[in-house]
């Protein structure tokens, strides 16, 4: 078998070359670390659209990258570094957003981590004196090189994600939809915002450490919210969220393996292409209904 | 530190990026609308990548990306306000598209164009030309003659946008008008203090001036204030420590204001609820 290891190229052969991605251990390693962020990300960005967490979202994946560069920079692992500053960063922006929800302040205070966040670890990179080949792929992400350990890391880290939802996805959908009634009922509405905010610290750092700072959004945000065009359901919605995102994280390393172009091009711009398709055909479909509508009403 | 030219020039130029910065950022604050910040602040990184691959001019490139971004998120929402997770698709994507440009671009330059990224994401206010300040000067003064000219229209749609709209002000068109400028500064910001951390000149100034102060034009005086103070100060700290990066200098600078003033507001907040029920006089500060 170790023959057939050897680079061949994309041929017609589709089995070879779907074999192929499978011979190489980085491969496998790049596989397996992106269908475990891919799951972790499907699960905690459908509950973040819900919740209209967005630019938390996004914000806290910015603060991957200076948690990186601060690892590079003191030398410790750069799983530390990116699971320490996320969860740190999530408590901050719980603690000055507080419960002013959806209000320009609050809007101003995660910007205002962003901005910092991203000025940390610029000054960090500089400091570190390593800006070009370090750089781009902490903002960008690299899938070579992954390590057997790092993948084990983030399987530890998805189940302790998964295992929140598996205990807290209830109450914390009814909190979500409806935070008075839910404080009404005795469900602790505000330790459970918290505490989703940690879940989804860890899940983008997690995610960054594949796609890097910028992109680990596309994972997050895309599949979700093609999700929520489709259904509203539950249960089918974040079956669809993550499925979405693991087709998207394959297909995308799969063609990163086969070109010469980056694999967060590929994940944002598949992810993308669903999302545009999903909303073009129940545009179409809408409008279809609203004709079939307006011919039976009249007659 | 005023006889290098280079200097007087990042002055020049970051005061005017600061003062546009300020003045736009407490109207995206007093909207809501930081998020659509930060979508065209990676919409700017996208464009003047993908004009340098195409082989146009770069700045060329980053306002027309940013001016038709913001119209772009003006025309898509409703009511002129494009929805968080709209904006959050749409520029997941754009970065995207962004990395492939900056692939290309990195392998087919030669290599001493291999900063570009770099110097795109987090800027380059040291090296600025007489041209770009006179750009940024510019696009300073348009930003403050559009923004006081429509100051009172735009802070009542902002307010009540429902009774605004009984009132005949034309609030969409101020919507998009408004997200449009926003492109223009964008642009003009990313070139000094880069794409990504425009957001920190945007937001932070603001909502430290929000946390103060209740006036409205009084707000936007201290934004416009704190972002230029910011500038200053952040530009002296890298130049007499020339380890630190001049960009980081500032963003820290501004996000350090901002987090006194929630200190501020805070102790205020205790000390006045402390008072309350031993004076019983509510609302005393």
């Amino acid at each position: 078998m170790v023959e057939a290891a050897a680079f061949q190229g994309l041929g017609w052969n589709v089995w070879a070359d779907v074999r192929e991605l499978f011979a190489y251990p980085f491969m496998v390693n790049a596989l397996a670390a992106g269908t475990i962020v891919a799951l972790t990300a499907g699960v905690t960005g459908w509950f973040m659209v819900l919740r209209r967490q967005t630019f938390a979202g996004h914000t806290l994946s910015v603060v991957a990258f200076p948690g990186a560069a601060a690892a590079s920079l003191a030398g410790a692992p750069l799983a530390a570094g990116y699971f320490g500053f996320c969860a740190a960063g999530a408590l901050v922006l719980a603690a000055a957003t507080g419960a002013r929800r959806g209000s320009g302040a609050e809007s101003a205070a995660t910007g205002a981590l962003q901005a910092l966040a991203l000025a940390a670890g610029f000054l960090f990179v500089n400091l570190y004196d390593g800006v070009l080949t370090g750089l781009d792929s902490l903002l960008f992400g690299t899938f070579l090189g992954i390590t057997t350990g790092q993948v084990e890391t983030l399987l530890g880290v998805a189940l302790l994600t998964i295992a929140f939802f598996g205990v807290a996805g209830r109450p914390l959908l009814f909190a979500s939809l409806d935070a008075d009634v839910a404080r009404a009922s005795g469900v602790p509405v505000t330790p459970l915002g918290v505490c989703f905010l940690l879940v989804l610290g860890l899940s983008v750092a997690e995610t960054s450490q594949i796609t890097g700072a910028l992109l680990v959004f596309a994972l997050l945000v895309t599949p979700a919210a093609t999700a929520h065009e489709l259904t509203s359901r539950t249960g089918v919605g974040i079956a669809l969220s993550v499925g979405i995102a693991l087709a998207v994280t394959w297909l995308g390393l799969a063609l990163a393996y086969y070109s010469i172009y980056p694999v967060g091009f590929y994940v944002t711009s598949l992810a993308f292409a669903v999302y545009v398709g999903v909303r073009i055909v129940r545009m179409l479909g809408g409008r279809r209904r609203g004709a079939l509508h307006l011919a039976l009403e009249t007659g | 530190m005023l006889a290098h030219e280079f200097m007087r020039h990042a002055l020049v130029a970051g005061s005017l990026v600061g003062l546009a910065c300020g003045l736009v950022g407490y109207f995206v604050v007093l909207r809501a609308q930081v998020f659509a910040g930060d979508a065209l602040s990676h919409i700017a990184f996208t464009g003047a990548l993908a004009a340098s691959v195409l082989g146009l001019d770069l700045v060329a490139g980053l306002f027309a990306a940013t001016v038709l971004g913001g119209l772009a998120l003006g025309l898509l929402g409703r009511r002129a306000r494009a929805d968080d997770v709209v904006i959050g698709s749409f520029f997941a994507w754009t970065l995207g598209l962004g990395v492939l440009c900056l692939a290309i671009f990195t392998r087919t330059a030669s290599a001493g164009n291999g900063t570009a990224g770099v110097r795109v994401l987090f800027g380059s206010i040291l090296g600025l030309s007489a041209t770009d300040v006179w750009r940024s000067v510019a696009v300073g003064a348009i930003t403050t003659v559009v923004l006081v000219g429509v100051a009172r229209p735009l802070l009542f749609v902002s307010l009540d946008e429902a009774v605004a709209l009984a009132r005949g002000v034309p609030v969409r068109a101020l919507g998009i008008g408004f997200l449009t400028l926003l492109g223009l500064v964008a642009a003009q910001a990313s070139q000094a203090v880069g794409a990504l951390l425009f957001l920190g000149l945007l937001a932070a100034p603001a909502g430290a001036a929000q946390l103060l102060t209740a006036n409205p034009f009084r707000g936007l005086a201290l934004s416009a204030a704190l972002a230029v103070a910011s500038v200053w100060i952040g530009l002296t700290l890298s130049y007499v420590y020339p380890t630190l990066p001049p960009t980081s200098m500032i963003v820290g600078v501004a996000v350090g204001a901002y987090a006194l003033a929630l200190l501020t507001r805070w102790t205020r907040g205790v000390r006045s609820s402390a008072r309350a029920p031993a004076a019983a006089q509510p609302g005393a500060r």
